[in-house]
């Protein structure tokens, strides 16, 4: 018997590629003679109504094409963009146009698309363009939505997009009754996604077919496909939309479509030529999308020991221009807020809110690190507010473990009940106090105090829903080689896809791992699929592949059973090869079953011939029985009823400079809950990326808006994404394994895990080592310092 | 991201280098582009011409002798900072050049084209300054030498003519009883400093330069000072400001600390050097 590969630190079989540099990412496919380039006309201006757009001196230069305005669009390509995600509170929800309509948003919003021999003609064009606005005052920041003196939409009154309210129990009874209560007021800044490859999309019309071909850098290519479809008034049918090697997402692929998503198949259509969009980086600040900005503000009533009696959180949430991607953001933040706890009672209201600035869409922790950022605080508040170690304030508010499932009685993103599926967060809070020697650090932190230097210790800790339906399915096909097929609808943006899930195949199928290959994200392969987001690849297409391995396998083990006259449950398979247990000579490789499970009239090798009509089959039954179909294939699909809940803790050491105010990590340590570990390298991978981009949001990366809403960071210059130089040497980690019951394998999400207790895990670091509260994220040292100057 | 239409030009001599910057209007040297190309590709500087002078013959020449350092228009900062006779014979250069971005950018990067770019926030044009250092140049009206005391004229500005192309930097060797010192914190590893400060010392004078502070790099003499007060002393000259990296009174107080730090450094640097001697 092989080694089961679950659990088994694989290497990745997508990295050599990759690192050889022989992606091919969306800007590097040609996809036909004759290809064209296109570039934006993007608004200088936050919020302005536009007067006239003159096109006339582009159209004399040499190399430009074409030149689309919103009045060029027709049909439901003039409509505006969907809103992706509807939901009953979201009573004055705004998309914008492919292309600007009569006004602008955010400075970057499309308002123009030029295309052109190539991007530098494009570009030349783009300089051409002479657009004449009338500037309007620009709502910048969650304070001046709130003040709503002035307005994003006119026809939103107070920049409201939404409030929505949701509550267990009477927290502001239970609060005022408390034997003690905190307020807070917190803060955290807008950061984003930054993939090292920005949006990018080719399409190419074949006019002799009737049909389109889209390459896109995205995260649902059956979303879309969809859009496409519609918005160009085509048939499903006639639409491909295939991903190529993407370069990241991290969120902001998943909102779709992008105006250029549907602009370039529009001008590919219409000009009968392939047409690209390459993003730049620039773009890529101004255009897409951002994240996590809230304000909030917490009441809390606890007892002596810490408990939480009522909890009543009212957050303001910046969602930017508009809301293509609904309330999924500040929904995550009121409701994994809660974390391991069970506050006695608990409120939360949100309000999401309209700035002229860009859009807001989920980013790697989706509204989870504002969440844990205002739960952890608080519970640092109350351990400072009783004078008690800040594990024990925590420890007597855990869920635990005998009462799973835990249902909260709130409702979650997906529309279902949030409800913590398992968990043993008690036994994760001893791994990371022993992982981090939390003890033992109050000594440190005296011998260093005692030669002047200043050290903190910070601890957060965070529930993580992941794997959220409605489904994923996967197709699993034998080729007559033995080579084996998969396919899955969801996307792959350098997760390792293509080596977890092949592990699950190897496994369930019996074949060897490296006769797997996976494609994913591709409509032609599997039209039937959601996307890549909440962390849910491992454990919807995971559990749909496993289901699919196994309907294949099964199918060999029958087929091997007729044609070795043994029984189904004396056969085994390993390494491709079916056999009778105890006679390995009895037997037949899964190419071979391949050949038999398709009964042919034509011979194409040798092989092949075993299976042609006078060879095979029973002449007084028909070839392919009645309930069977001909080839070796699995096909299924994993819906759960709802989502898995991870979880997990974080613990850093930083010090600061007493003269500069410089932060630097000293420790870094996380214990991690994801379920059964398929790949523990790849986790680990997960968690070390995600501490990464959690360090950039907590102490590096903002978006520096003007009060007219000019972004004046728009470059890696200014917009400081760490180096590596800049994260913890390394990063302690520790896994704890509470499978899941809601899919056959017991995984968990982990793609998201690591970028969410950053800012408040940061936050508590700092302030144990300045010794005053820390109420704003992301935090410089020049803001340290001023800090410092208010304090005294 | 892609730079607007220009005329590219890569002579062979500095005598067709001057022609083209005299006949072109609006042309604009490139050495090893690691300013102006990504200037260019966000279009914020949209050149004419671009005359490259990586081929001009003669510029890439690397000289130290007991005088001190000449470094070639064409000399790559990874190149300086590799020479153990520049180390030697003035360490300042090296300290500093150490700072000068990541290793990729000093590949390619020129320390004359650093200089000359006249960038406030750049390490070079302040050892230059500090050091009383010099520019040769070479345009339509013949050849001179820039003190760098002349050099920064504003914000990106220097005063090189535009019919001119700078041919070497000078840097004077360290004196036997004198000591250097660099230092400057940044946000992140290679970044442009929030501050940085250089520092000269010797038996009669004490001169610390500044860079990211004024709109060009600063020199200030803080001869009799005391270390620890030397950076308030310094700041009568100095106007910090403030950006989205740090706020004026953040970088009141690196130089303030900065200072302290370099000028001490520099003193034992000069002890250290008087000992070995």
């Amino acid at each position: 018997m092989t080694t089961k590969l679950m659990g088994q630190g694989v290497q990745r079989v997508e990295d050599d590629r990759l690192l050889r540099g022989q992606g091919a990412y969306a800007d590097d496919l040609d996809v036909g003679p004759g290809l064209l380039h296109a570039a934006v006309v993007r608004s200088p201006h936050a919020h302005a109504r536009i007067v006239d757009i003159d096109v006339d001196a582009v159209l004399d230069v040499e190399g430009v094409h074409a030149v689309f305005t919103h009045d060029d669009l027709t049909g439901p390509m003039a409509d505006p963009l969907p809103l992706l995600i509807p939901h009953p509170a979201l009573t004055h929800g705004r998309t914008q146009y492919a292309l600007a309509k009569d006004e602008v948003n955010y400075v970057g919003e499309a308002v123009a698309f030029i295309v052109a021999t190539d991007r530098y003609v494009a570009e030349d064009a783009v300089g051409k363009v002479r657009v004449t606005y009338d500037v309007l005052p620009a709502v910048v920041g969650i304070d001046a939505a709130r003040r709503a003196d002035r307005l994003v939409h006119d026809d939103v009154p107070g920049n409201l997009g939404a409030r929505l309210e949701q509550q267990t129990g009477d927290a502001p009874a239970a609060v005022a009754a408390a034997p003690h209560r905190l307020s807070l007021d917190l803060d955290i800044e807008r950061s984003a996604c930054m993939p090292l490859e920005g949006r990018g999309t080719v399409a190419r019309w074949e006019p002799a077919l009737d049909r389109l071909q889209v390459w896109t850098s995205t995260q649902s290519s059956t979303g879309v496909r969809a859009a496409v479809a519609v918005k160009l008034g085509l048939d499903l049918g006639q639409v491909d939309v295939i991903t190529p090697d993407v370069g990241g997402g991290f969120g902001v692929k998943i909102n779709h479509p992008w105006p250029e998503e549907l602009l370039v198949p529009y001008a590919a259509r219409a000009l009968g030529r392939p047409v690209k969009f390459t993003e730049d980086r620039r773009e890529h600040f101004i255009s897409s999308a951002h994240e996590r900005a809230q304000v909030q503000h917490v009441e809390v009533g606890f007892d002596d020991e810490g408990r939480l009696l009522g909890l009543d959180v009212e957050f303001w949430h910046d969602h930017g221009a508009y809301t293509p991607y609904g309330l999924i953001v500040p929904i995550i933040t009121s409701t994994q807020l809660l974390g391991p706890y069970k506050p006695g009672a608990y409120r939360v209201v949100f309000h999401s809110l309209y700035t002229n600035t860009v859009i807001v869409t989920p980013y790697r922790g989706a509204g989870r690190p504002q969440g844990c950022y205002a739960m952890e605080r608080t519970m640092d508040a109350i351990a400072a507010y009783l004078g008690k170690d800040r594990t024990e304030v925590r420890r007597v508010n855990l869920i635990q473990p005998d009462e799973f499932p835990y249902e909260h009685h709130l409702v979650f993103q997906d529309g279902r009940p949030l409800t913590y599926d398992s968990g043993n967060y008690p036994e994760m809070l001893d791994k990371i106090k022993a992982l981090v020697d939390w003890d033992s650090f109050p000594a440190r932190k005296a011998a260093a105090a005692a030669e002047g230097r200043k050290l903190g210790i910070g601890l957060a800790c965070y529930v993580e829903g992941t794997g959220v339906g409605p489904y994923e399915g996967a197709h699993v096909h034998v080729e007559t080689t033995g080579k084996v097929k998969v396919a899955t609808g969801l996307t792959s943006q350098g997760q390792g896809h293509q080596t977890v899930f092949a592990q699950l195949v190897a496994d369930e199928l019996g074949c060897r791992f490296s006769d797997v290959e996976v494609v994913t994200g591709d409509t032609r392969r599997m039209p039937y699929a959601v996307g890549t987001f909440a962390s849910r690849a491992a454990v919807m297409s995971g559990s749909a592949i496993h289901l699919a391995a196994r309907r294949a396998r099964e199918k060999a083990l029958r087929i091997a059973a007729d044609a070795l006259e043994a029984s189904e449950d004396d056969l085994q398979i390993v390494d491709g090869v079916v056999s009778v247990k105890g006679a390995p000579e009895v037997s037949l490789d899964l190419g071979t079953i391949s050949v038999l499970s398709n009964p042919l009239r034509y011979a194409f090798d040798e092989a092949s011939k075993r299976a042609t009509q006078f060879q095979v089959g029973d002449p007084g039954k028909p070839p392919v029985a009645e309930d069977d179909e001909p080839g070796l294939e699995g096909r299924d699909f994993y819906s759960p009823e709802r989502a898995t809940f991870a979880s997990g803790m974080h613990a850093v050491i930083v010090e600061t400079d007493p003269d500069t105010a410089e932060i630097r990590i000293v420790q870094y340590a996380v214990v991690h809950d994801c379920g059964t570990l398929i790949n523990p390298m790849i986790v680990e991978g997960q968690i070390h990326g995600g501490v990464a981009q959690g360090v950039g949001g907590a102490l590096y990366e903002r978006m520096a808006y003007d009060e007219s809403g000019q972004l004046l960071n728009a470059s890696f210059m200014d917009f400081l994404m760490p180096y590596v130089s800049e994260v913890p040497d390394g990063i302690d980690v520790d896994h704890l394994e509470t499978p899941s019951p809601l899919n056959p394998l017991g995984i968990k999400g982990a793609g998201e895990a690591g970028v969410i207790p950053s800012a408040a895990v940061f936050a508590a670091a700092i302030e144990d080592a300045e010794g005053f509260p820390i109420t704003a994220m992301p935090i410089s040292p020049s803001e340290l310092f001023e800090l410092r100057l208010a304090q005294s | 991201m892609k730079p607007a239409p220009f005329a590219y030009h890569r002579p062979r001599t500095l005598d067709e280098a001057v022609a083209l910057l005299a006949s072109e209007p609006d042309a604009k040297v490139m050495a090893g582009g690691q300013s102006l190309v990504p200037l260019l590709t966000m279009r914020l500087a949209g050149p004419a011409t671009i005359v490259d002078v990586s081929a001009v013959e003669g510029l890439d020449t690397l000289a130290v002798d007991a005088e001190g350092v000449r470094v070639g228009a064409m000399v790559r900062h990874a190149d300086v900072l590799a020479s153990a006779d520049v180390r030697r014979v003035q360490p300042l250069v090296s300290a500093a050049l150490s700072h000068v971005a990541h290793p990729t950018i000093r590949n390619r990067g020129t320390t004359v084209g650093s200089i000359v770019h006249a960038d406030a926030a750049a390490e070079m044009p302040v050892v230059l300054a500090v050091l009383g250092g010099s520019v040769d140049v070479v345009g339509g009206s013949g050849r001179r030498t820039i003190a760098a005391a002349d050099l920064f004229l504003g914000l990106l500005e220097s005063s090189l003519a535009p019919d001119e192309v700078a041919t070497s930097a000078w840097f004077p060797a360290l004196a036997d009883d004198a000591g250097v010192g660099f230092a400057e914190i940044a946000r992140r590893h290679g970044d442009y400093a929030m501050v940085g400060v250089a520092a000269h010392v010797d038996a009669t004078a004490a001169r610390v330069g500044y860079l990211s502070v004024n709109d060009v790099p600063t020199v200030v003499d803080v001869t009799g000072v005391d270390p620890a007060d030397a950076g308030e002393a310094a700041l009568a000259h100095l106007a910090p400001g403030g950006d989205v990296h740090a706020s004026a009174a953040y970088r009141a107080q690196l130089v303030r600390v900065l200072t302290a730090r370099v000028l001490r450094e520099a003193h034992e640097h000069r002890q250290s050097r008087q000992g070995a001697a």
